[in-house]
């Protein structure tokens, strides 16, 4: 296809999106399905080649917006996978990465087809305390299993820890498959795999770019978070000073496998949904007022002297005044096959095994990330069909320049 | 309203240019630069390996390598393979004035025949091609695990001289 024709092509589909995202406002105030006239088929594959660059001072996959689709793959290492070889290892996922997520094959890569739709596609990397340690390098001292919470976790080993991990995410499931593959292949001789989540939000374009998700009790979930760019993204995740050196410019990923009740929220009605987290459920609203982004006014009462948001709502106990003091978040949903003798909490058959797969950025773990979960951990009104199922904490280097790798710094 | 979509147009073209092709670091001076080297690994009981890569002639005059050497494998020898079969190439690989080479499992290949040291994933190895000018071209391949390409190691039963 020539310059000028995609260009056409591209230019054109862009003008009717935007005359039909003006027909759609009305109707997504709403939420009302709409029918539009058909758009006809889209020739362009307009997100397919688009592409969120590897190298840079920060991770990728921090910095760009969450994907439609996420897939964590989690590493022990081998016995044998000393210093050198961890370098060698990281050297090796970084090429992968750098070459795939720009739509390239990767090396001795027998399927270079699939690489050239990234849609977005991005490479995280994290490393464990072990993975550190054998680096030679000083680990932060949050870097290693979070404080139990026995209040709320039934946490499993196999969906917990690992010595790396690597968050992949985008908008084909197609690219992060391959990906996915070149780097479990390319780690045999230095890891195992230790598990593998995947995850999803709404498929590319059915919502607006930078729609907040909606989880599968159908909440608004992170309307509050910073967003990349944003000065309380800067504060909340940059690990800086109080780092060692090898971490400045990166951060720390949080990921609890957090196991949904699908079947017990059935039971609740409206009101008490909305009551459990503080928000309303059409629009992601704090029911103090306003619109979705508008702060939430916890100190807000009714007619009759009670706050409006309930105490315990999740809202209310998660809420942090100061961005630099929380976290942010990203979240997927998980919609796996109910496991073999698997029961609802009312002792039937299992029908559903749902989730979201919840990851955070911040800083520091225990300022930031450790707090929140213990106030949560004591009080909110959504532990009732929420259950933390797998735990997880990674320092995440900071990116890389082109010809060098991530996780370079802990070896200069 | 108009402005957005050509900003959107002016973006997503750039992404194109920059997905398209990266070159990979290599001296732009040199008569032959190879792209994407690795070599796959092995154990010394392996008895051989193979490295693999895009060779292009960036001169006007065609290049043939000649021979290939290593400070750390004793015989490096230039291969094809033919109906499944490993052959030496006979007077080397000839590249023809701005034209490429790709050396591949099943296809073209430098054939590593006797390896005093394991090939690790993630090994950095040096080679050098020897081009029939005199020249030589130095460059480093990662070395890759890699289940493919073992057609080149049937039929021959590491008798490199009685294969076709």
């Amino acid at each position: 296809m020539t310059g000028l024709s995609r260009r056409r092509l591209l230019l054109g589909g862009a003008a009717a999106g935007a005359g039909a995202a003006a027909t759609l406002g009305a109707a997504r105030a709403g939420l009302i399905p709409v029918a539009l006239p058909d758009p006809g088929p889209d020739a362009a594959g307009v997100n397919g080649e688009r592409t969120v660059p590897f190298h840079g001072p920060h991770q990728a996959g921090v910095t760009s917006a969450p994907g439609a689709h996420a897939v964590y793959l989690a590493f022990d290492l081998l016995r044998g996978t000393d210093r050198e070889r961890l370098a060698a290892w990281l050297r090796l996922l970084s090429d992968d990465a750098a070459r795939l997520t720009q739509g390239r094959g990767a090396l001795a890569d027998l399927e270079p087809e699939l690489a050239v739709r990234p849609a977005g596609l991005t490479a995280t990397f994290g490393l464990g305390r072990e993975a550190v340690r054998r680096a030679g390098a000083e680990a932060p001292a949050w870097l290693g299993p979070l404080p139990a919470f026995p209040q709320i976790d039934a946490l499993e080993q196999r969906w917990s820890g690992g010595d790396a991990v690597v968050l992949l995410h985008g908008d084909d499931p197609t690219s992060i498959a391959h990906l996915a593959r070149m780097i479990v292949r390319d780690s045999r001789s230095f890891a195992t795999l230790r598990w593998r989540q995947a995850g999803f939000r709404r498929a590319y374009g059915s919502d607006p770019s930078g729609t907040t998700m909606r989880n599968l009790f159908g909440q608004v979930d992170g309307s509050t978070t910073p967003r990349p760019g944003d000065a309380a993204f800067d504060s909340a995740v940059w690990a800086g000073s109080e780092a060692p050196a090898w971490l400045r410019g990166g951060t720390s990923l949080v990921l609890r496998r957090i196991a949904m009740d699908l079947e017990g929220w059935d039971e609740v009605g409206v009101d008490g949904r909305e009551a459990s987290v503080g928000r309303r459920l059409s629009d992601g609203a704090p029911l103090s007022g306003g619109a979705e982004k508008d702060p939430i006014d916890l100190e807000a009462r009714d007619a009759s002297g009670f706050t409006v948001i309930n105490p315990a709502a999740h809202a209310a106990r998660a809420h942090v005044a100061d961005p630099a003091r929380g976290i942010v978040r990203m979240g997927f949903t998980y919609d796996d096959p109910v496991e073999s003798g698997a029961t609802d909490s009312r002792g039937r058959p299992a029908v559903s095994h749902v989730g979201l797969l919840f990851g955070s950025w911040q800083r520091d773990v225990d300022a930031q990330f450790v707090p929140m979960q213990r106030r949560l951990a004591q009080a909110d009104l959504l532990n009732t069909w929420t259950t933390p199922v797998g735990s997880g904490v990674w320092a995440i280097p900071p990116g890389c320049e082109e010809g060098g790798f991530v996780g370079e710094t802990l070896f200069g | 309203m108009h402005a957005r979509p050509l900003v959107l147009a002016a973006s997503a073209a750039a992404a194109l240019l920059l997905a398209g092709c990266a070159p990979d670091a290599a001296s732009e001076d040199a008569p032959l630069t190879v792209t994407d080297p690795w070599v796959k690994t092995a154990v010394p009981e392996d008895m051989m390996s193979a490295a693999f890569g895009t060779l292009t002639n960036t001169t006007d005059e065609d290049i043939t390598v000649v021979a290939a050497t290593s400070d750390v494998f004793p015989t490096i020898e230039l291969h094809e393979v033919v109906d499944g079969a490993m052959a030496p190439v006979e007077g080397g690989f000839d590249i023809p004035a701005g034209e490429s080479l790709t050396l591949e499992p099943g296809g073209y290949h430098l054939m590593i025949m006797e390896l005093p040291e394991a090939i690790e994933a993630g090994d950095q190895v040096d080679l050098t091609l020897e081009l029939s000018t005199g020249a030589t071209v130095d460059l480093t391949a990662t070395a890759k695990d890699f289940d493919g390409g073992n057609e080149e190691y049937h039929g021959s039963d590491m008798d490199m001289g009685s294969s076709e």
